[in-house]
């Protein structure tokens, strides 16, 4: 998996609350099996004016103009501005890898559901919560300034307007070293082997119908 | 020993080890596996040069992409297809039992789990899909995953996870005629939000979840994850008991008896302490129906659609504004006024008997209404379609004008050819009323399967208890 350490990054708006999953890559494309080339489709109902399939050429769709991806002033973001509740409904991880490959780095946003939230620390991508007034500050900065960056430090677990005021942020300590790092959770995981196994005598031994 | 929430019962028993920072290592006892979300783990796996821990855990099943009319010519779409394809040989490659497409045992991954067995008291339950939340019914600790986390628990059979805080939500009283489970687990969506249950586990208790089957029980947690919720459980009772007595997967003869009396003690303790308690009376809940592109966004049969002039927040004030504008409804339409294109009763939420039943039981004796473009049931398993024709509930609905289909998630979200047309209207089962959810522009009311089959001899909206 990618680290991610600091990043200063232009930012994208996606201002509505309650963005789903199936908004940011809709059933269509899920038939994928690989993880790669979800870059052009994310979005894809609310960016282009006509149906999207799977491998189609997108360069020369018609777009809906008014959707900040397709506005020339948001083109190269790496971080998007986000409202409430932002990546609910469906597990698919879809969603992320499609964020990913279209050049999203890190997500600010006042909540986030959470199994979106877990997907993209597995995937390098950084979702950061900040107080929703903060966040609506932030919206109001972006929208009054061309080129709007934010400079965001996960070591020191802080995100940087251009005017230079520092909001902190948490995060856990676990997801954090593993993003730092770039680490590989199942490679974690099997050096506890001995531990499971040991588990797995002591449930045998009270829910032997379990191990069938 | 203080008084436990079943959720704190349930998270001790599978803590294979706790890091200092609450990270823990938890073991799952049961990987149900679809085709959508589980080839890209089968890819890490392999590249990782790993294999599964334990097979017998593991249960696989195609349902996102399977047509439901006939099976035998295979899948038309080349990339459903060899997705499915994918499934079958990953699971043949490592050993995995599969319900394949045409294997009498198919169906949603969420409809045959319990209805073999599979799915039993104290387990974990994990499935690269959100709507595992459904197996909670059974006191299990079942939530969705994403595929990285299918890959760790091939790999591992654990996940990482750190606990999260318990929510009580009881519903008192009993159930007016007509109302059902869907209408209470709506109702508990309309009242706390669909991020109300973020960060919790919620138990369902009270009166009116001890009185429902455990097929009501399955709806009510399907739909937690509505509510924010990453998983949904009920207590163990005579009702969880009874309904896994000699199914396939659950134990048998003197092993029963054991789990039976282990099960038992799958309950909340007397003052067991939750970190947010809600409570819902039954007997002032209504048929409920959706009328935006969030679960939240659910009134009563005879209400009305909310006006957005009348929200405070700016936020969700335009959310509303968006909702009405996709929805292409006013402010103060009538719910009873709105007229529907299309009708869907399926999916992980109510595809079942019982709810075929309930439907069949509107239909029977009358026609869909000639304004209905299509009608659709659709079995959530193999087993529940052949259940249906034994009682003649195929003969019912097909009489009245429905179309009787093949097992599968199908116009819950529109991966197969089951969808709505841009700017059609439907009554659905399911659980997700998004932004083109069952098809692109496709407009979708969420309602009991009662409610549906009501709306779609009456062409729009009725009281499906008075009709």
């Amino acid at each position: 998996m990618r680290a991610f350490d600091t990043l200063d990054g232009l930012v994208v708006p996606m201002d509505r609350a309650n963005v789903d999953t199936d908004a940011m890559i809709p059933k269509q494309f899920l038939k994928s099996i690989r993880k790669s080339g979800f870059g052009p489709y994310l979005f894809d109902e609310w960016r282009y004016l006509d149906r999207g399939e799977p491998g189609q050429d997108c360069s020369k769709r018609p777009l809906n103009t008014g959707f900040s991806l397709n506005q020339p002033r948001y083109r190269g973001a790496q971080v998007m501005l986000a409202r409430e509740n932002f990546g609910c409904g469906s597990s698919r991880e879809h969603a992320p890898w499609a964020l990913d490959d279209y050049g999203i780095r890190a997500l600010i946003a006042p909540s986030f559901a959470e199994i979106f939230y877990g997907n993209c620390f597995k995937n390098g991508l950084l979702p950061i919560v900040l107080d929703a007034a903060v966040v609506d500050a932030l919206f109001r900065d972006l929208e009054a300034t061309p080129g709007y960056h934010l400079r965001i430090d996960l070591p020191a677990q802080t995100v940087t307007t251009p005017a230079g005021a520092v909001h902190g942020f948490t995060l856990d300590p676990f997801r954090k070293y593993c993003l730092l790092n770039g680490l590989d959770d199942i490679g974690l995981t099997m050096q506890h082997m001995d531990d499971i196994r040991a588990y797995e005598a002591q449930r045998r031994a009270v829910e032997p119908w379990l191990f069938d | 020993m203080n008084p436990q929430t079943l959720y704190e019962k349930l998270w001790h028993k599978h803590v294979v080890r706790e890091e200092p920072d609450g990270t823990s290592l938890l073991y799952i006892d049961r990987h149900l596996v679809n085709e959508v979300t589980s080839a890209q783990a089968f890819e890490g796996l392999r590249l990782g040069l790993r294999k599964p821990w334990r097979i017998t855990p593991i249960i696989a099943t195609a349902d996102h992409n399977v047509p439901t009319t006939a099976r035998a010519g295979g899948i038309a779409d080349p990339i459903s297809r060899l997705q499915v394809e994918t499934l079958d040989h990953n699971c043949a490659d490592f050993g995995i039992r599969e319900f394949g497409m045409n294997d009498p045992g198919q169906g949603i991954v969420h409809v045959i789990g319990p209805e073999m067995g599979a799915t039993l008291p104290n387990m974990t339950v994990v499935c690269g899909d959100s709507h595992t939340t459904t197996h909670g019914a059974f006191a299990a600790l079942a939530f969705g995953i994403g595929t990285s986390e299918v890959e760790h628990v091939l790999a591992t059979q654990c996940l990482l996870v750190k606990k999260l805080k318990s929510m009580r939500v009881t519903v008192s009283g009993a159930l007016p005629p007509g109302v059902t489970a869907k209408d209470i687990v709506l109702g508990v969506i309309g009242k706390i939000g669909t991020a109300g249950g973020t960060g919790y586990a919620i138990e369902f208790a009270g009166p009116a979840i001890r009185a429902l089957s455990m097929e009501g029980r399955m709806t009510i947690c399907n739909m937690a994850i509505e509510a924010g919720a990453r998983c949904g459980m009920i207590a163990v009772d005579d009702t969880t008991i009874d309904y896994l007595k000699g199914r396939p997967y659950s134990p048998a003869g003197a092993r029963w008896d054991a789990a039976v009396a282990f099960w038992r003690t799958l309950v909340s303790d007397a003052g067991a302490r939750f970190d947010c308690e809600v409570e819902l009376d039954a007997g002032s809940l209504r048929p409920m129906v959706t009328w935006g592109t969030s679960p939240e966004m659910v009134v009563t049969i005879d209400g009305h659609v909310p006006d957005p002039a009348h929200e405070a927040d700016p936020v969700k004030r335009d959310g509303m504004q968006r909702a009405l504008a996709y929805m292409e409804l006013a402010p103060h339409t009538a719910i009873q006024d709105i007229r529907l294109d299309k009708v869907f009763i399926g999916s992980c939420t109510n595809a079942r008997i019982e709810d075929l039943r309930a439907a069949a039981a509107v239909v029977r004796g009358r026609q869909v209404a000639a304004s209905i473009r299509q009608a659709l049931v659709v079995p959530g398993s193999g087993q529940v379609k052949r259940q249906a024709e034994a009682e003649g509930l195929d003969q019912v609905f097909i009489a009245a004008g429905f179309e009787w289909r093949e097992p599968g998630c199908s116009m819950c979200l529109g991966m197969n050819d089951d969808r709505l047309a841009p700017g059609e209207r439907c009554a659905s089962t399911s659980n997700r009323n998004f932004e083109g959810r069952q098809g692109p522009g496709g407009r979708t009311h969420l309602v009991s399967p009662a409610m549906a089959a009501a709306a779609a001899i009456a062409g729009h909206f009725v009281d499906a208890a008075k009709f």
